[in-house]
């Protein structure tokens, strides 16, 4: 997924669904090639008031698609007179990520919390298909964590342990990917808005002694 | 991209089955295991997809649309599976031709006019009807076993089907290296459309037991 002159988020995403909300969390890196062009990256992007989005994949594509799909759906929310719905915005992600997918390396998680439905998590992989899940993992360092989130996700965690089981998660997967790493960017979307939170590098989760 | 597996497909008396497993791999990363690849069309014609995921889910809207705009229609008219099954031969063959194929290998059941229909087409365009008919891993290994039931008793009963098909995804768990144990099983008869799932096969690794060793 990296490219001499490319710039690329290989990364670590994370989003997970509670009672109430979603939390979703990101790691830093941007790389072009094995230079981190930036450190301290934002990868979690403000869709909407109560729905962000977790890029992963080329930084150019997933910057393009976002802000396109920021324009539609604030354009669809006044139209509609309401704050829109999750699944619409995970919708337009989808529509754009699957007729493009050949000219495209986007993965993203779409996160937020609406009236209709409260937290929702839903997975736009490269492809463009949509599904919904309790909780997601994306981007090349998910690929080392599958085995934590499947042994301790448990559903119906509160909104600290959802916090908790995200930090642990990403920075287990930073400590092994190379395309990931720097800080972790939380951020927690309820009915009351958007928390954010950093964690940087002296306070992430430690697992191993060496 | 997300693919699915194998789809199996059989005739029965007064209606056909269409089972597939609920996987969604990513090369060969398991990734989502809890995926429907199995739709009703309508009342009379259900679909199983094989192969991209992506591209099934926009067949899905497309054939939803279609079939809510003939509802509107109110003519009484509804597509028959036969002519579903040409329609998507059509679709599947045009974008083949330039050159940006669906990727997938549909199976087609339905019952219309109290006859069964059983029907397949692939990315290239390629169709056909059969008694029974599978995707994928399942060509290899449950085609060989569904023919050999069908060849001496080509008229099965509902229960029958279900188990022929049970007994398939079980080796298909037990031999294709992107399939998972927690499937899907559409019927359609008579009485119209039912999506049953998901269900876990019942494994035997008594063998394992037998082997010691490598010679």
């Amino acid at each position: 997924m990296s490219g001499r002159g490319r710039i690329v988020f290989s990364t670590t995403i994370m989003a997970v669904e509670f009672d109430g909300g979603v939390v979703i969390g990101a790691d830093s890196r941007t790389t072009t090639g094995a230079y981190i062009a930036n450190r301290v990256t934002d990868k979690l992007t403000f869709i909407h008031d109560h729905i962000f989005c977790c890029r992963s994949g080329s930084a150019a594509d997933t910057q393009a698609i976002a802000d396109v799909v920021n324009y539609q759906l604030s354009f669809h929310s006044i139209e509609l007179d309401e704050p829109p719905l999750v699944q619409t915005a995970a919708n337009l992600f989808k529509e754009l990520c699957y007729r493009y997918r050949e000219d495209l390396t986007a993965g993203i998680i779409v996160a937020g919390w609406d009236k209709r439905k409260g937290g929702q998590v839903y997975t736009v992989p490269m492809g463009g298909m949509i599904v919904r899940q309790s909780f997601s993992i994306g981007g090349s360092g998910s690929t080392y964590i599958y085995g934590y989130v499947d042994s301790s996700y448990k559903p119906g965690m509160t909104k600290e342990e959802c916090l908790e089981f995200t930090a642990n998660a990403i920075s287990l997967a930073m400590e092994r990917d190379g395309s990931s790493g720097g800080v972790i960017r939380l951020a927690a979307i309820t009915e009351a808005g958007v928390e954010r939170k950093v964690i940087l590098g002296s306070e992430l989760p430690r697992f191993t002694v060496s | 991209m997300v693919t699915g597996t194998s789809v199996l497909g059989v005739k029965f008396n007064g209606g056909v089955m269409i089972a597939a497993d609920m996987l969604g791999s990513y090369g060969s990363l398991a990734r989502f295991r809890s995926i429907s690849r199995l739709m009703k069309v309508n009342d009379c014609t259900i679909l199983g997809a094989s192969g991209d995921y992506a591209d099934y889910q926009y067949l899905k809207q497309v054939i939803e649309q279609m079939v809510i705009d003939e509802e509107l229609l109110g003519d009484g008219h509804h597509y028959s599976p036969k002519a579903m099954h040409s329609w998507l031969t059509r679709v599947m063959y045009n974008r083949r031709t330039r050159m940006n194929p669906l990727w997938n290998t549909v199976v087609l059941g339905g019952f219309y006019n109290g006859e069964s229909f059983l029907g397949y087409v692939d990315k290239l365009g390629v169709a056909y009807e059969s008694p029974s008919i599978a995707t994928g891993f399942g060509a290899y290994l449950a085609q060989p076993l569904m023919r050999e039931v069908m060849e001496t008793k080509p008229d099965l009963s509902r229960d029958e089907a279900r188990q022929l098909i049970e007994r398939c995804l079980k080796v298909l768990y037990y031999r294709d290296a992107r399939s998972y144990n927690k499937f899907e099983i559409a019927t359609v008869t008579e009485g119209g459309v039912e999506i049953e799932g998901p269900f876990s096969s019942e494994t035997n690794w008594d063998i394992a037991h037998m082997v010691s060793g490598f010679e």
